[in-house]
């Protein structure tokens, strides 16, 4: 594992590099043809896409003529003149801001508290809360609508009407008040997933050697090993559901369609991600949708070079 | 680490983390608990009101006509199940096996751009794979791949998130395992195969389970990539069957449905749990 470089051993003169970098790359041919399939395949469905979809955005592109060149006014379309992107924009950050940080603490302090009972009782809770993220959205949609439907037949409007909370029947999904709570509800149910696995497998190989290291500085309550001990061991861990968790955050799309409508009410439940799809796949403005994309993906990876800045180990 | 009873003395703290614990776990199982209850409920029961949350007269019906007939569309249910399973197994397998091929050298060689290539991936879990939909689009639709399996499974192939968790799980084996190999004399193909492959099998399990789930629970392919009813998948399916002004009269059917989506990734699950935990201990980022 202790491989350097080989590019940044001797420094030779410039045509000399490029030759021996050529000469270590065809030695290493065996190598590259092992990742040929990956970057393949990698290369154009992730990287030219990203790519292509920069281009795009700055022309006018409806699929059956050839793209026009429209330099930022996509762009300038966006932050000034679309007022449902704007929401969209805002909806997504208030859902991102509720889901992304009480996700991932409660993903930790679930996982940590699972850390500390037997091992053969581990899995039986691991199940209960990692189940819930491994369903899909559009299966459970028959559940949240009747969970939360606008008439008597939905369980919750009896249950609060029973308790004397409700008089009538509250419009759960179709009221603009709560579209975006209830989305936030479900997505939190949905969302100790990998970040959750990899904080519980992290958390169980903190080595015992640690903690009897600690008892012996004055280590004394558990609160003390956590903050100590655990957190600093699993630092790793804690960037990569950082990274997993900002990103399902700001992907939010199947649980908005599936329960709000496409568009919802007042576009109540509209997120960067539906905008994009409307304009894409229902109004064929590629251009249009393109720009959408590139500012989600610049929200996405920005935010996670910040966290990145944060977590980062040097090693 | 914690028992309940030390000795004579309650602890307290441990029995309230069981407690807590297990009170939050059957919150979160609740949603699950009502779906299979609703998927066995006779229509006379979906119907009740007040609405009850338990199935009283459990019945298989909804199943029987979910596979008689698909309401409005001409395509049996059993197709979709079908178009879900072949598209989810061939990108499982190929998933894992091109981030398994891909993963060795990055790991284990030592060849110039190694570095690059493996920030470029650590570049690509930052951002979800959705945000590259429309000029997937474009391609497919260019070069005549709308409609067949190909759209529905090549993009999905080459999964950063599984060639960063084998890649990871690779750099804690020691070298001195694989050299043995070269000793011998083997070539790198060989060394994949009889040592890496089998070494890494709680990797590719793990990534089994990721990318079965992805697959399996992604309604979004399906939708953008296919235009005929005899292509879809189950969760565009479920989509269409659960919409539409006859949705009432078919909760039980959708019930029925989704249930049948959600086993298959529960039972992977189950199956690879252990594994998967061995696999994400190694999935820190170390920058």
């Amino acid at each position: 594992m202790a491989q350097t470089m080989v590019t940044e051993t001797v420094p030779v003169s410039r045509p000399g590099r490029v030759k021996t970098l050529l000469q270590e790359m065809v030695k290493n041919k065996i190598s590259y043809l092992f990742m040929a399939p990956f970057m393949l395949l990698f290369l154009v469905f992730t990287v030219a896409p990203v790519l292509t979809s920069i281009g795009l955005s700055f022309t006018y592109y409806n699929i059956l003529e050839a793209p026009r060149w429209v330099g930022l006014g996509n762009y300038r379309l966006l932050f000034v003149d679309d007022d449902v992107f704007l929401i969209a924009v805002s909806n997504t950050i208030k859902f991102a801001v509720v889901t992304g940080p009480v996700s991932y603490v409660l993903a930790f302090l679930l996982a940590w508290l699972i850390s500390q009972i037997p091992v053969k009782y581990r899995f039986i809770y691991t199940f209960f809360y990692y189940t819930p993220a491994i369903t899909s959205a559009v299966a459970m949609t028959v559940v949240w609508t009747y969970l939360f439907s606008g008439d008597r037949y939905g369980l919750i409007n009896t249950w609060l009407i029973k308790l004397g909370i409700l008089n009538e029947p509250f419009l759960w999904l179709q009221d603009v008040r709560t579209i975006m709570p209830v989305l936030i509800i479900v997505s939190l149910w949905m969302s100790m997933g990998i970040g959750f696995l990899s904080f519980l497998a992290g958390l169980q190989n903190v080595s015992k050697e640690l903690y009897e290291a600690g008892a012996i500085d004055g280590v004394k309550y558990r609160w003390q090993q956590l903050w100590y001990i655990t957190i600093p061991s699993v630092k790793p861990q804690l960037l990569f559901g950082a990274v997993m968790q900002i990103v399902f955050s700001l992907q939010v799309f199947d649980v908005s369609v599936q329960l709000a409508g496409m568009p919802s009410p007042l576009y109540a439940g509209h997120t960067i991600m539906t905008h994009s799809f409307d304009y894409a796949f229902i109004r064929f403005e590629m251009g249009y949708a393109a720009s959408i994309a590139v500012v989600l993906f610049l929200l996405m990876v920005g935010l996670n070079r910040m966290v990145f800045k944060v977590l980062g180990s040097k090693e | 680490m914690t028992t309940i009873v030390k000795g004579r003395r309650i602890d307290w703290g441990g029995l309230f983390l069981y407690v807590f614990l297990t009170l939050m776990g059957f919150v979160m199982l609740t949603p699950l608990v009502y779906m299979v209850s609703t998927a066995f409920k006779p229509i006379s029961e979906l119907f009740l009101f007040p609405p009850r949350f338990f199935v009283m007269n459990p019945t298989l019906k909804n199943f029987y006509s979910l596979f008689q007939a698909s309401g409005t569309t001409m395509v049996p249910f059993s197709r979709y199940i079908f178009n879900s399973l072949v598209v989810s197994m061939v990108i499982v397998v190929g998933g894992v096996l091109i981030s398994a091929l891909a993963a060795y050298p990055l790991s284990k060689h030592d060849m110039p751009f190694r570095k690059a290539i493996f920030n470029l991936v650590i570049l690509a879990l930052m951002f979800s794979p959705q945000v590259t939909q429309i000029p997937q689009y474009i391609i497919m639709s260019k070069i005549g791949l709308m409609n067949t399996y190909f759209a529905l499974i090549l993009p999905y192939l080459a999964y950063p998130i599984g060639l960063f968790l084998i890649k990871q799980f690779l750099d804690q084996i020691p070298d001195v395992l694989l050299e043995a190999g070269k000793v011998d004399g083997a070539k790198e193909w060989t060394i994949f195969w009889r040592i890496v492959m089998p070494m890494l099998k709680p990797a590719w399990a793990t990534l089994s389970l990721f990318i079965f789930i992805a697959a399996w629970n992604d309604p979004w392919s399906s939708a953008v990539y296919t235009t005929t009813e005899d292509m879809k998948t189950l969760p565009y399916a479920l989509t269409t069957i659960s919409g539409g002004a006859n949705a009432i009269a078919t909760v039980g059917t959708v019930g029925a449905a989704s249930l049948l989506m959600i086993v298959p990734t529960v039972i992977v699950f189950v199956v690879t749990q252990k594994m998967v935990l061995e696999t994400m201990a190694h999935s820190g980022i170390k920058e």
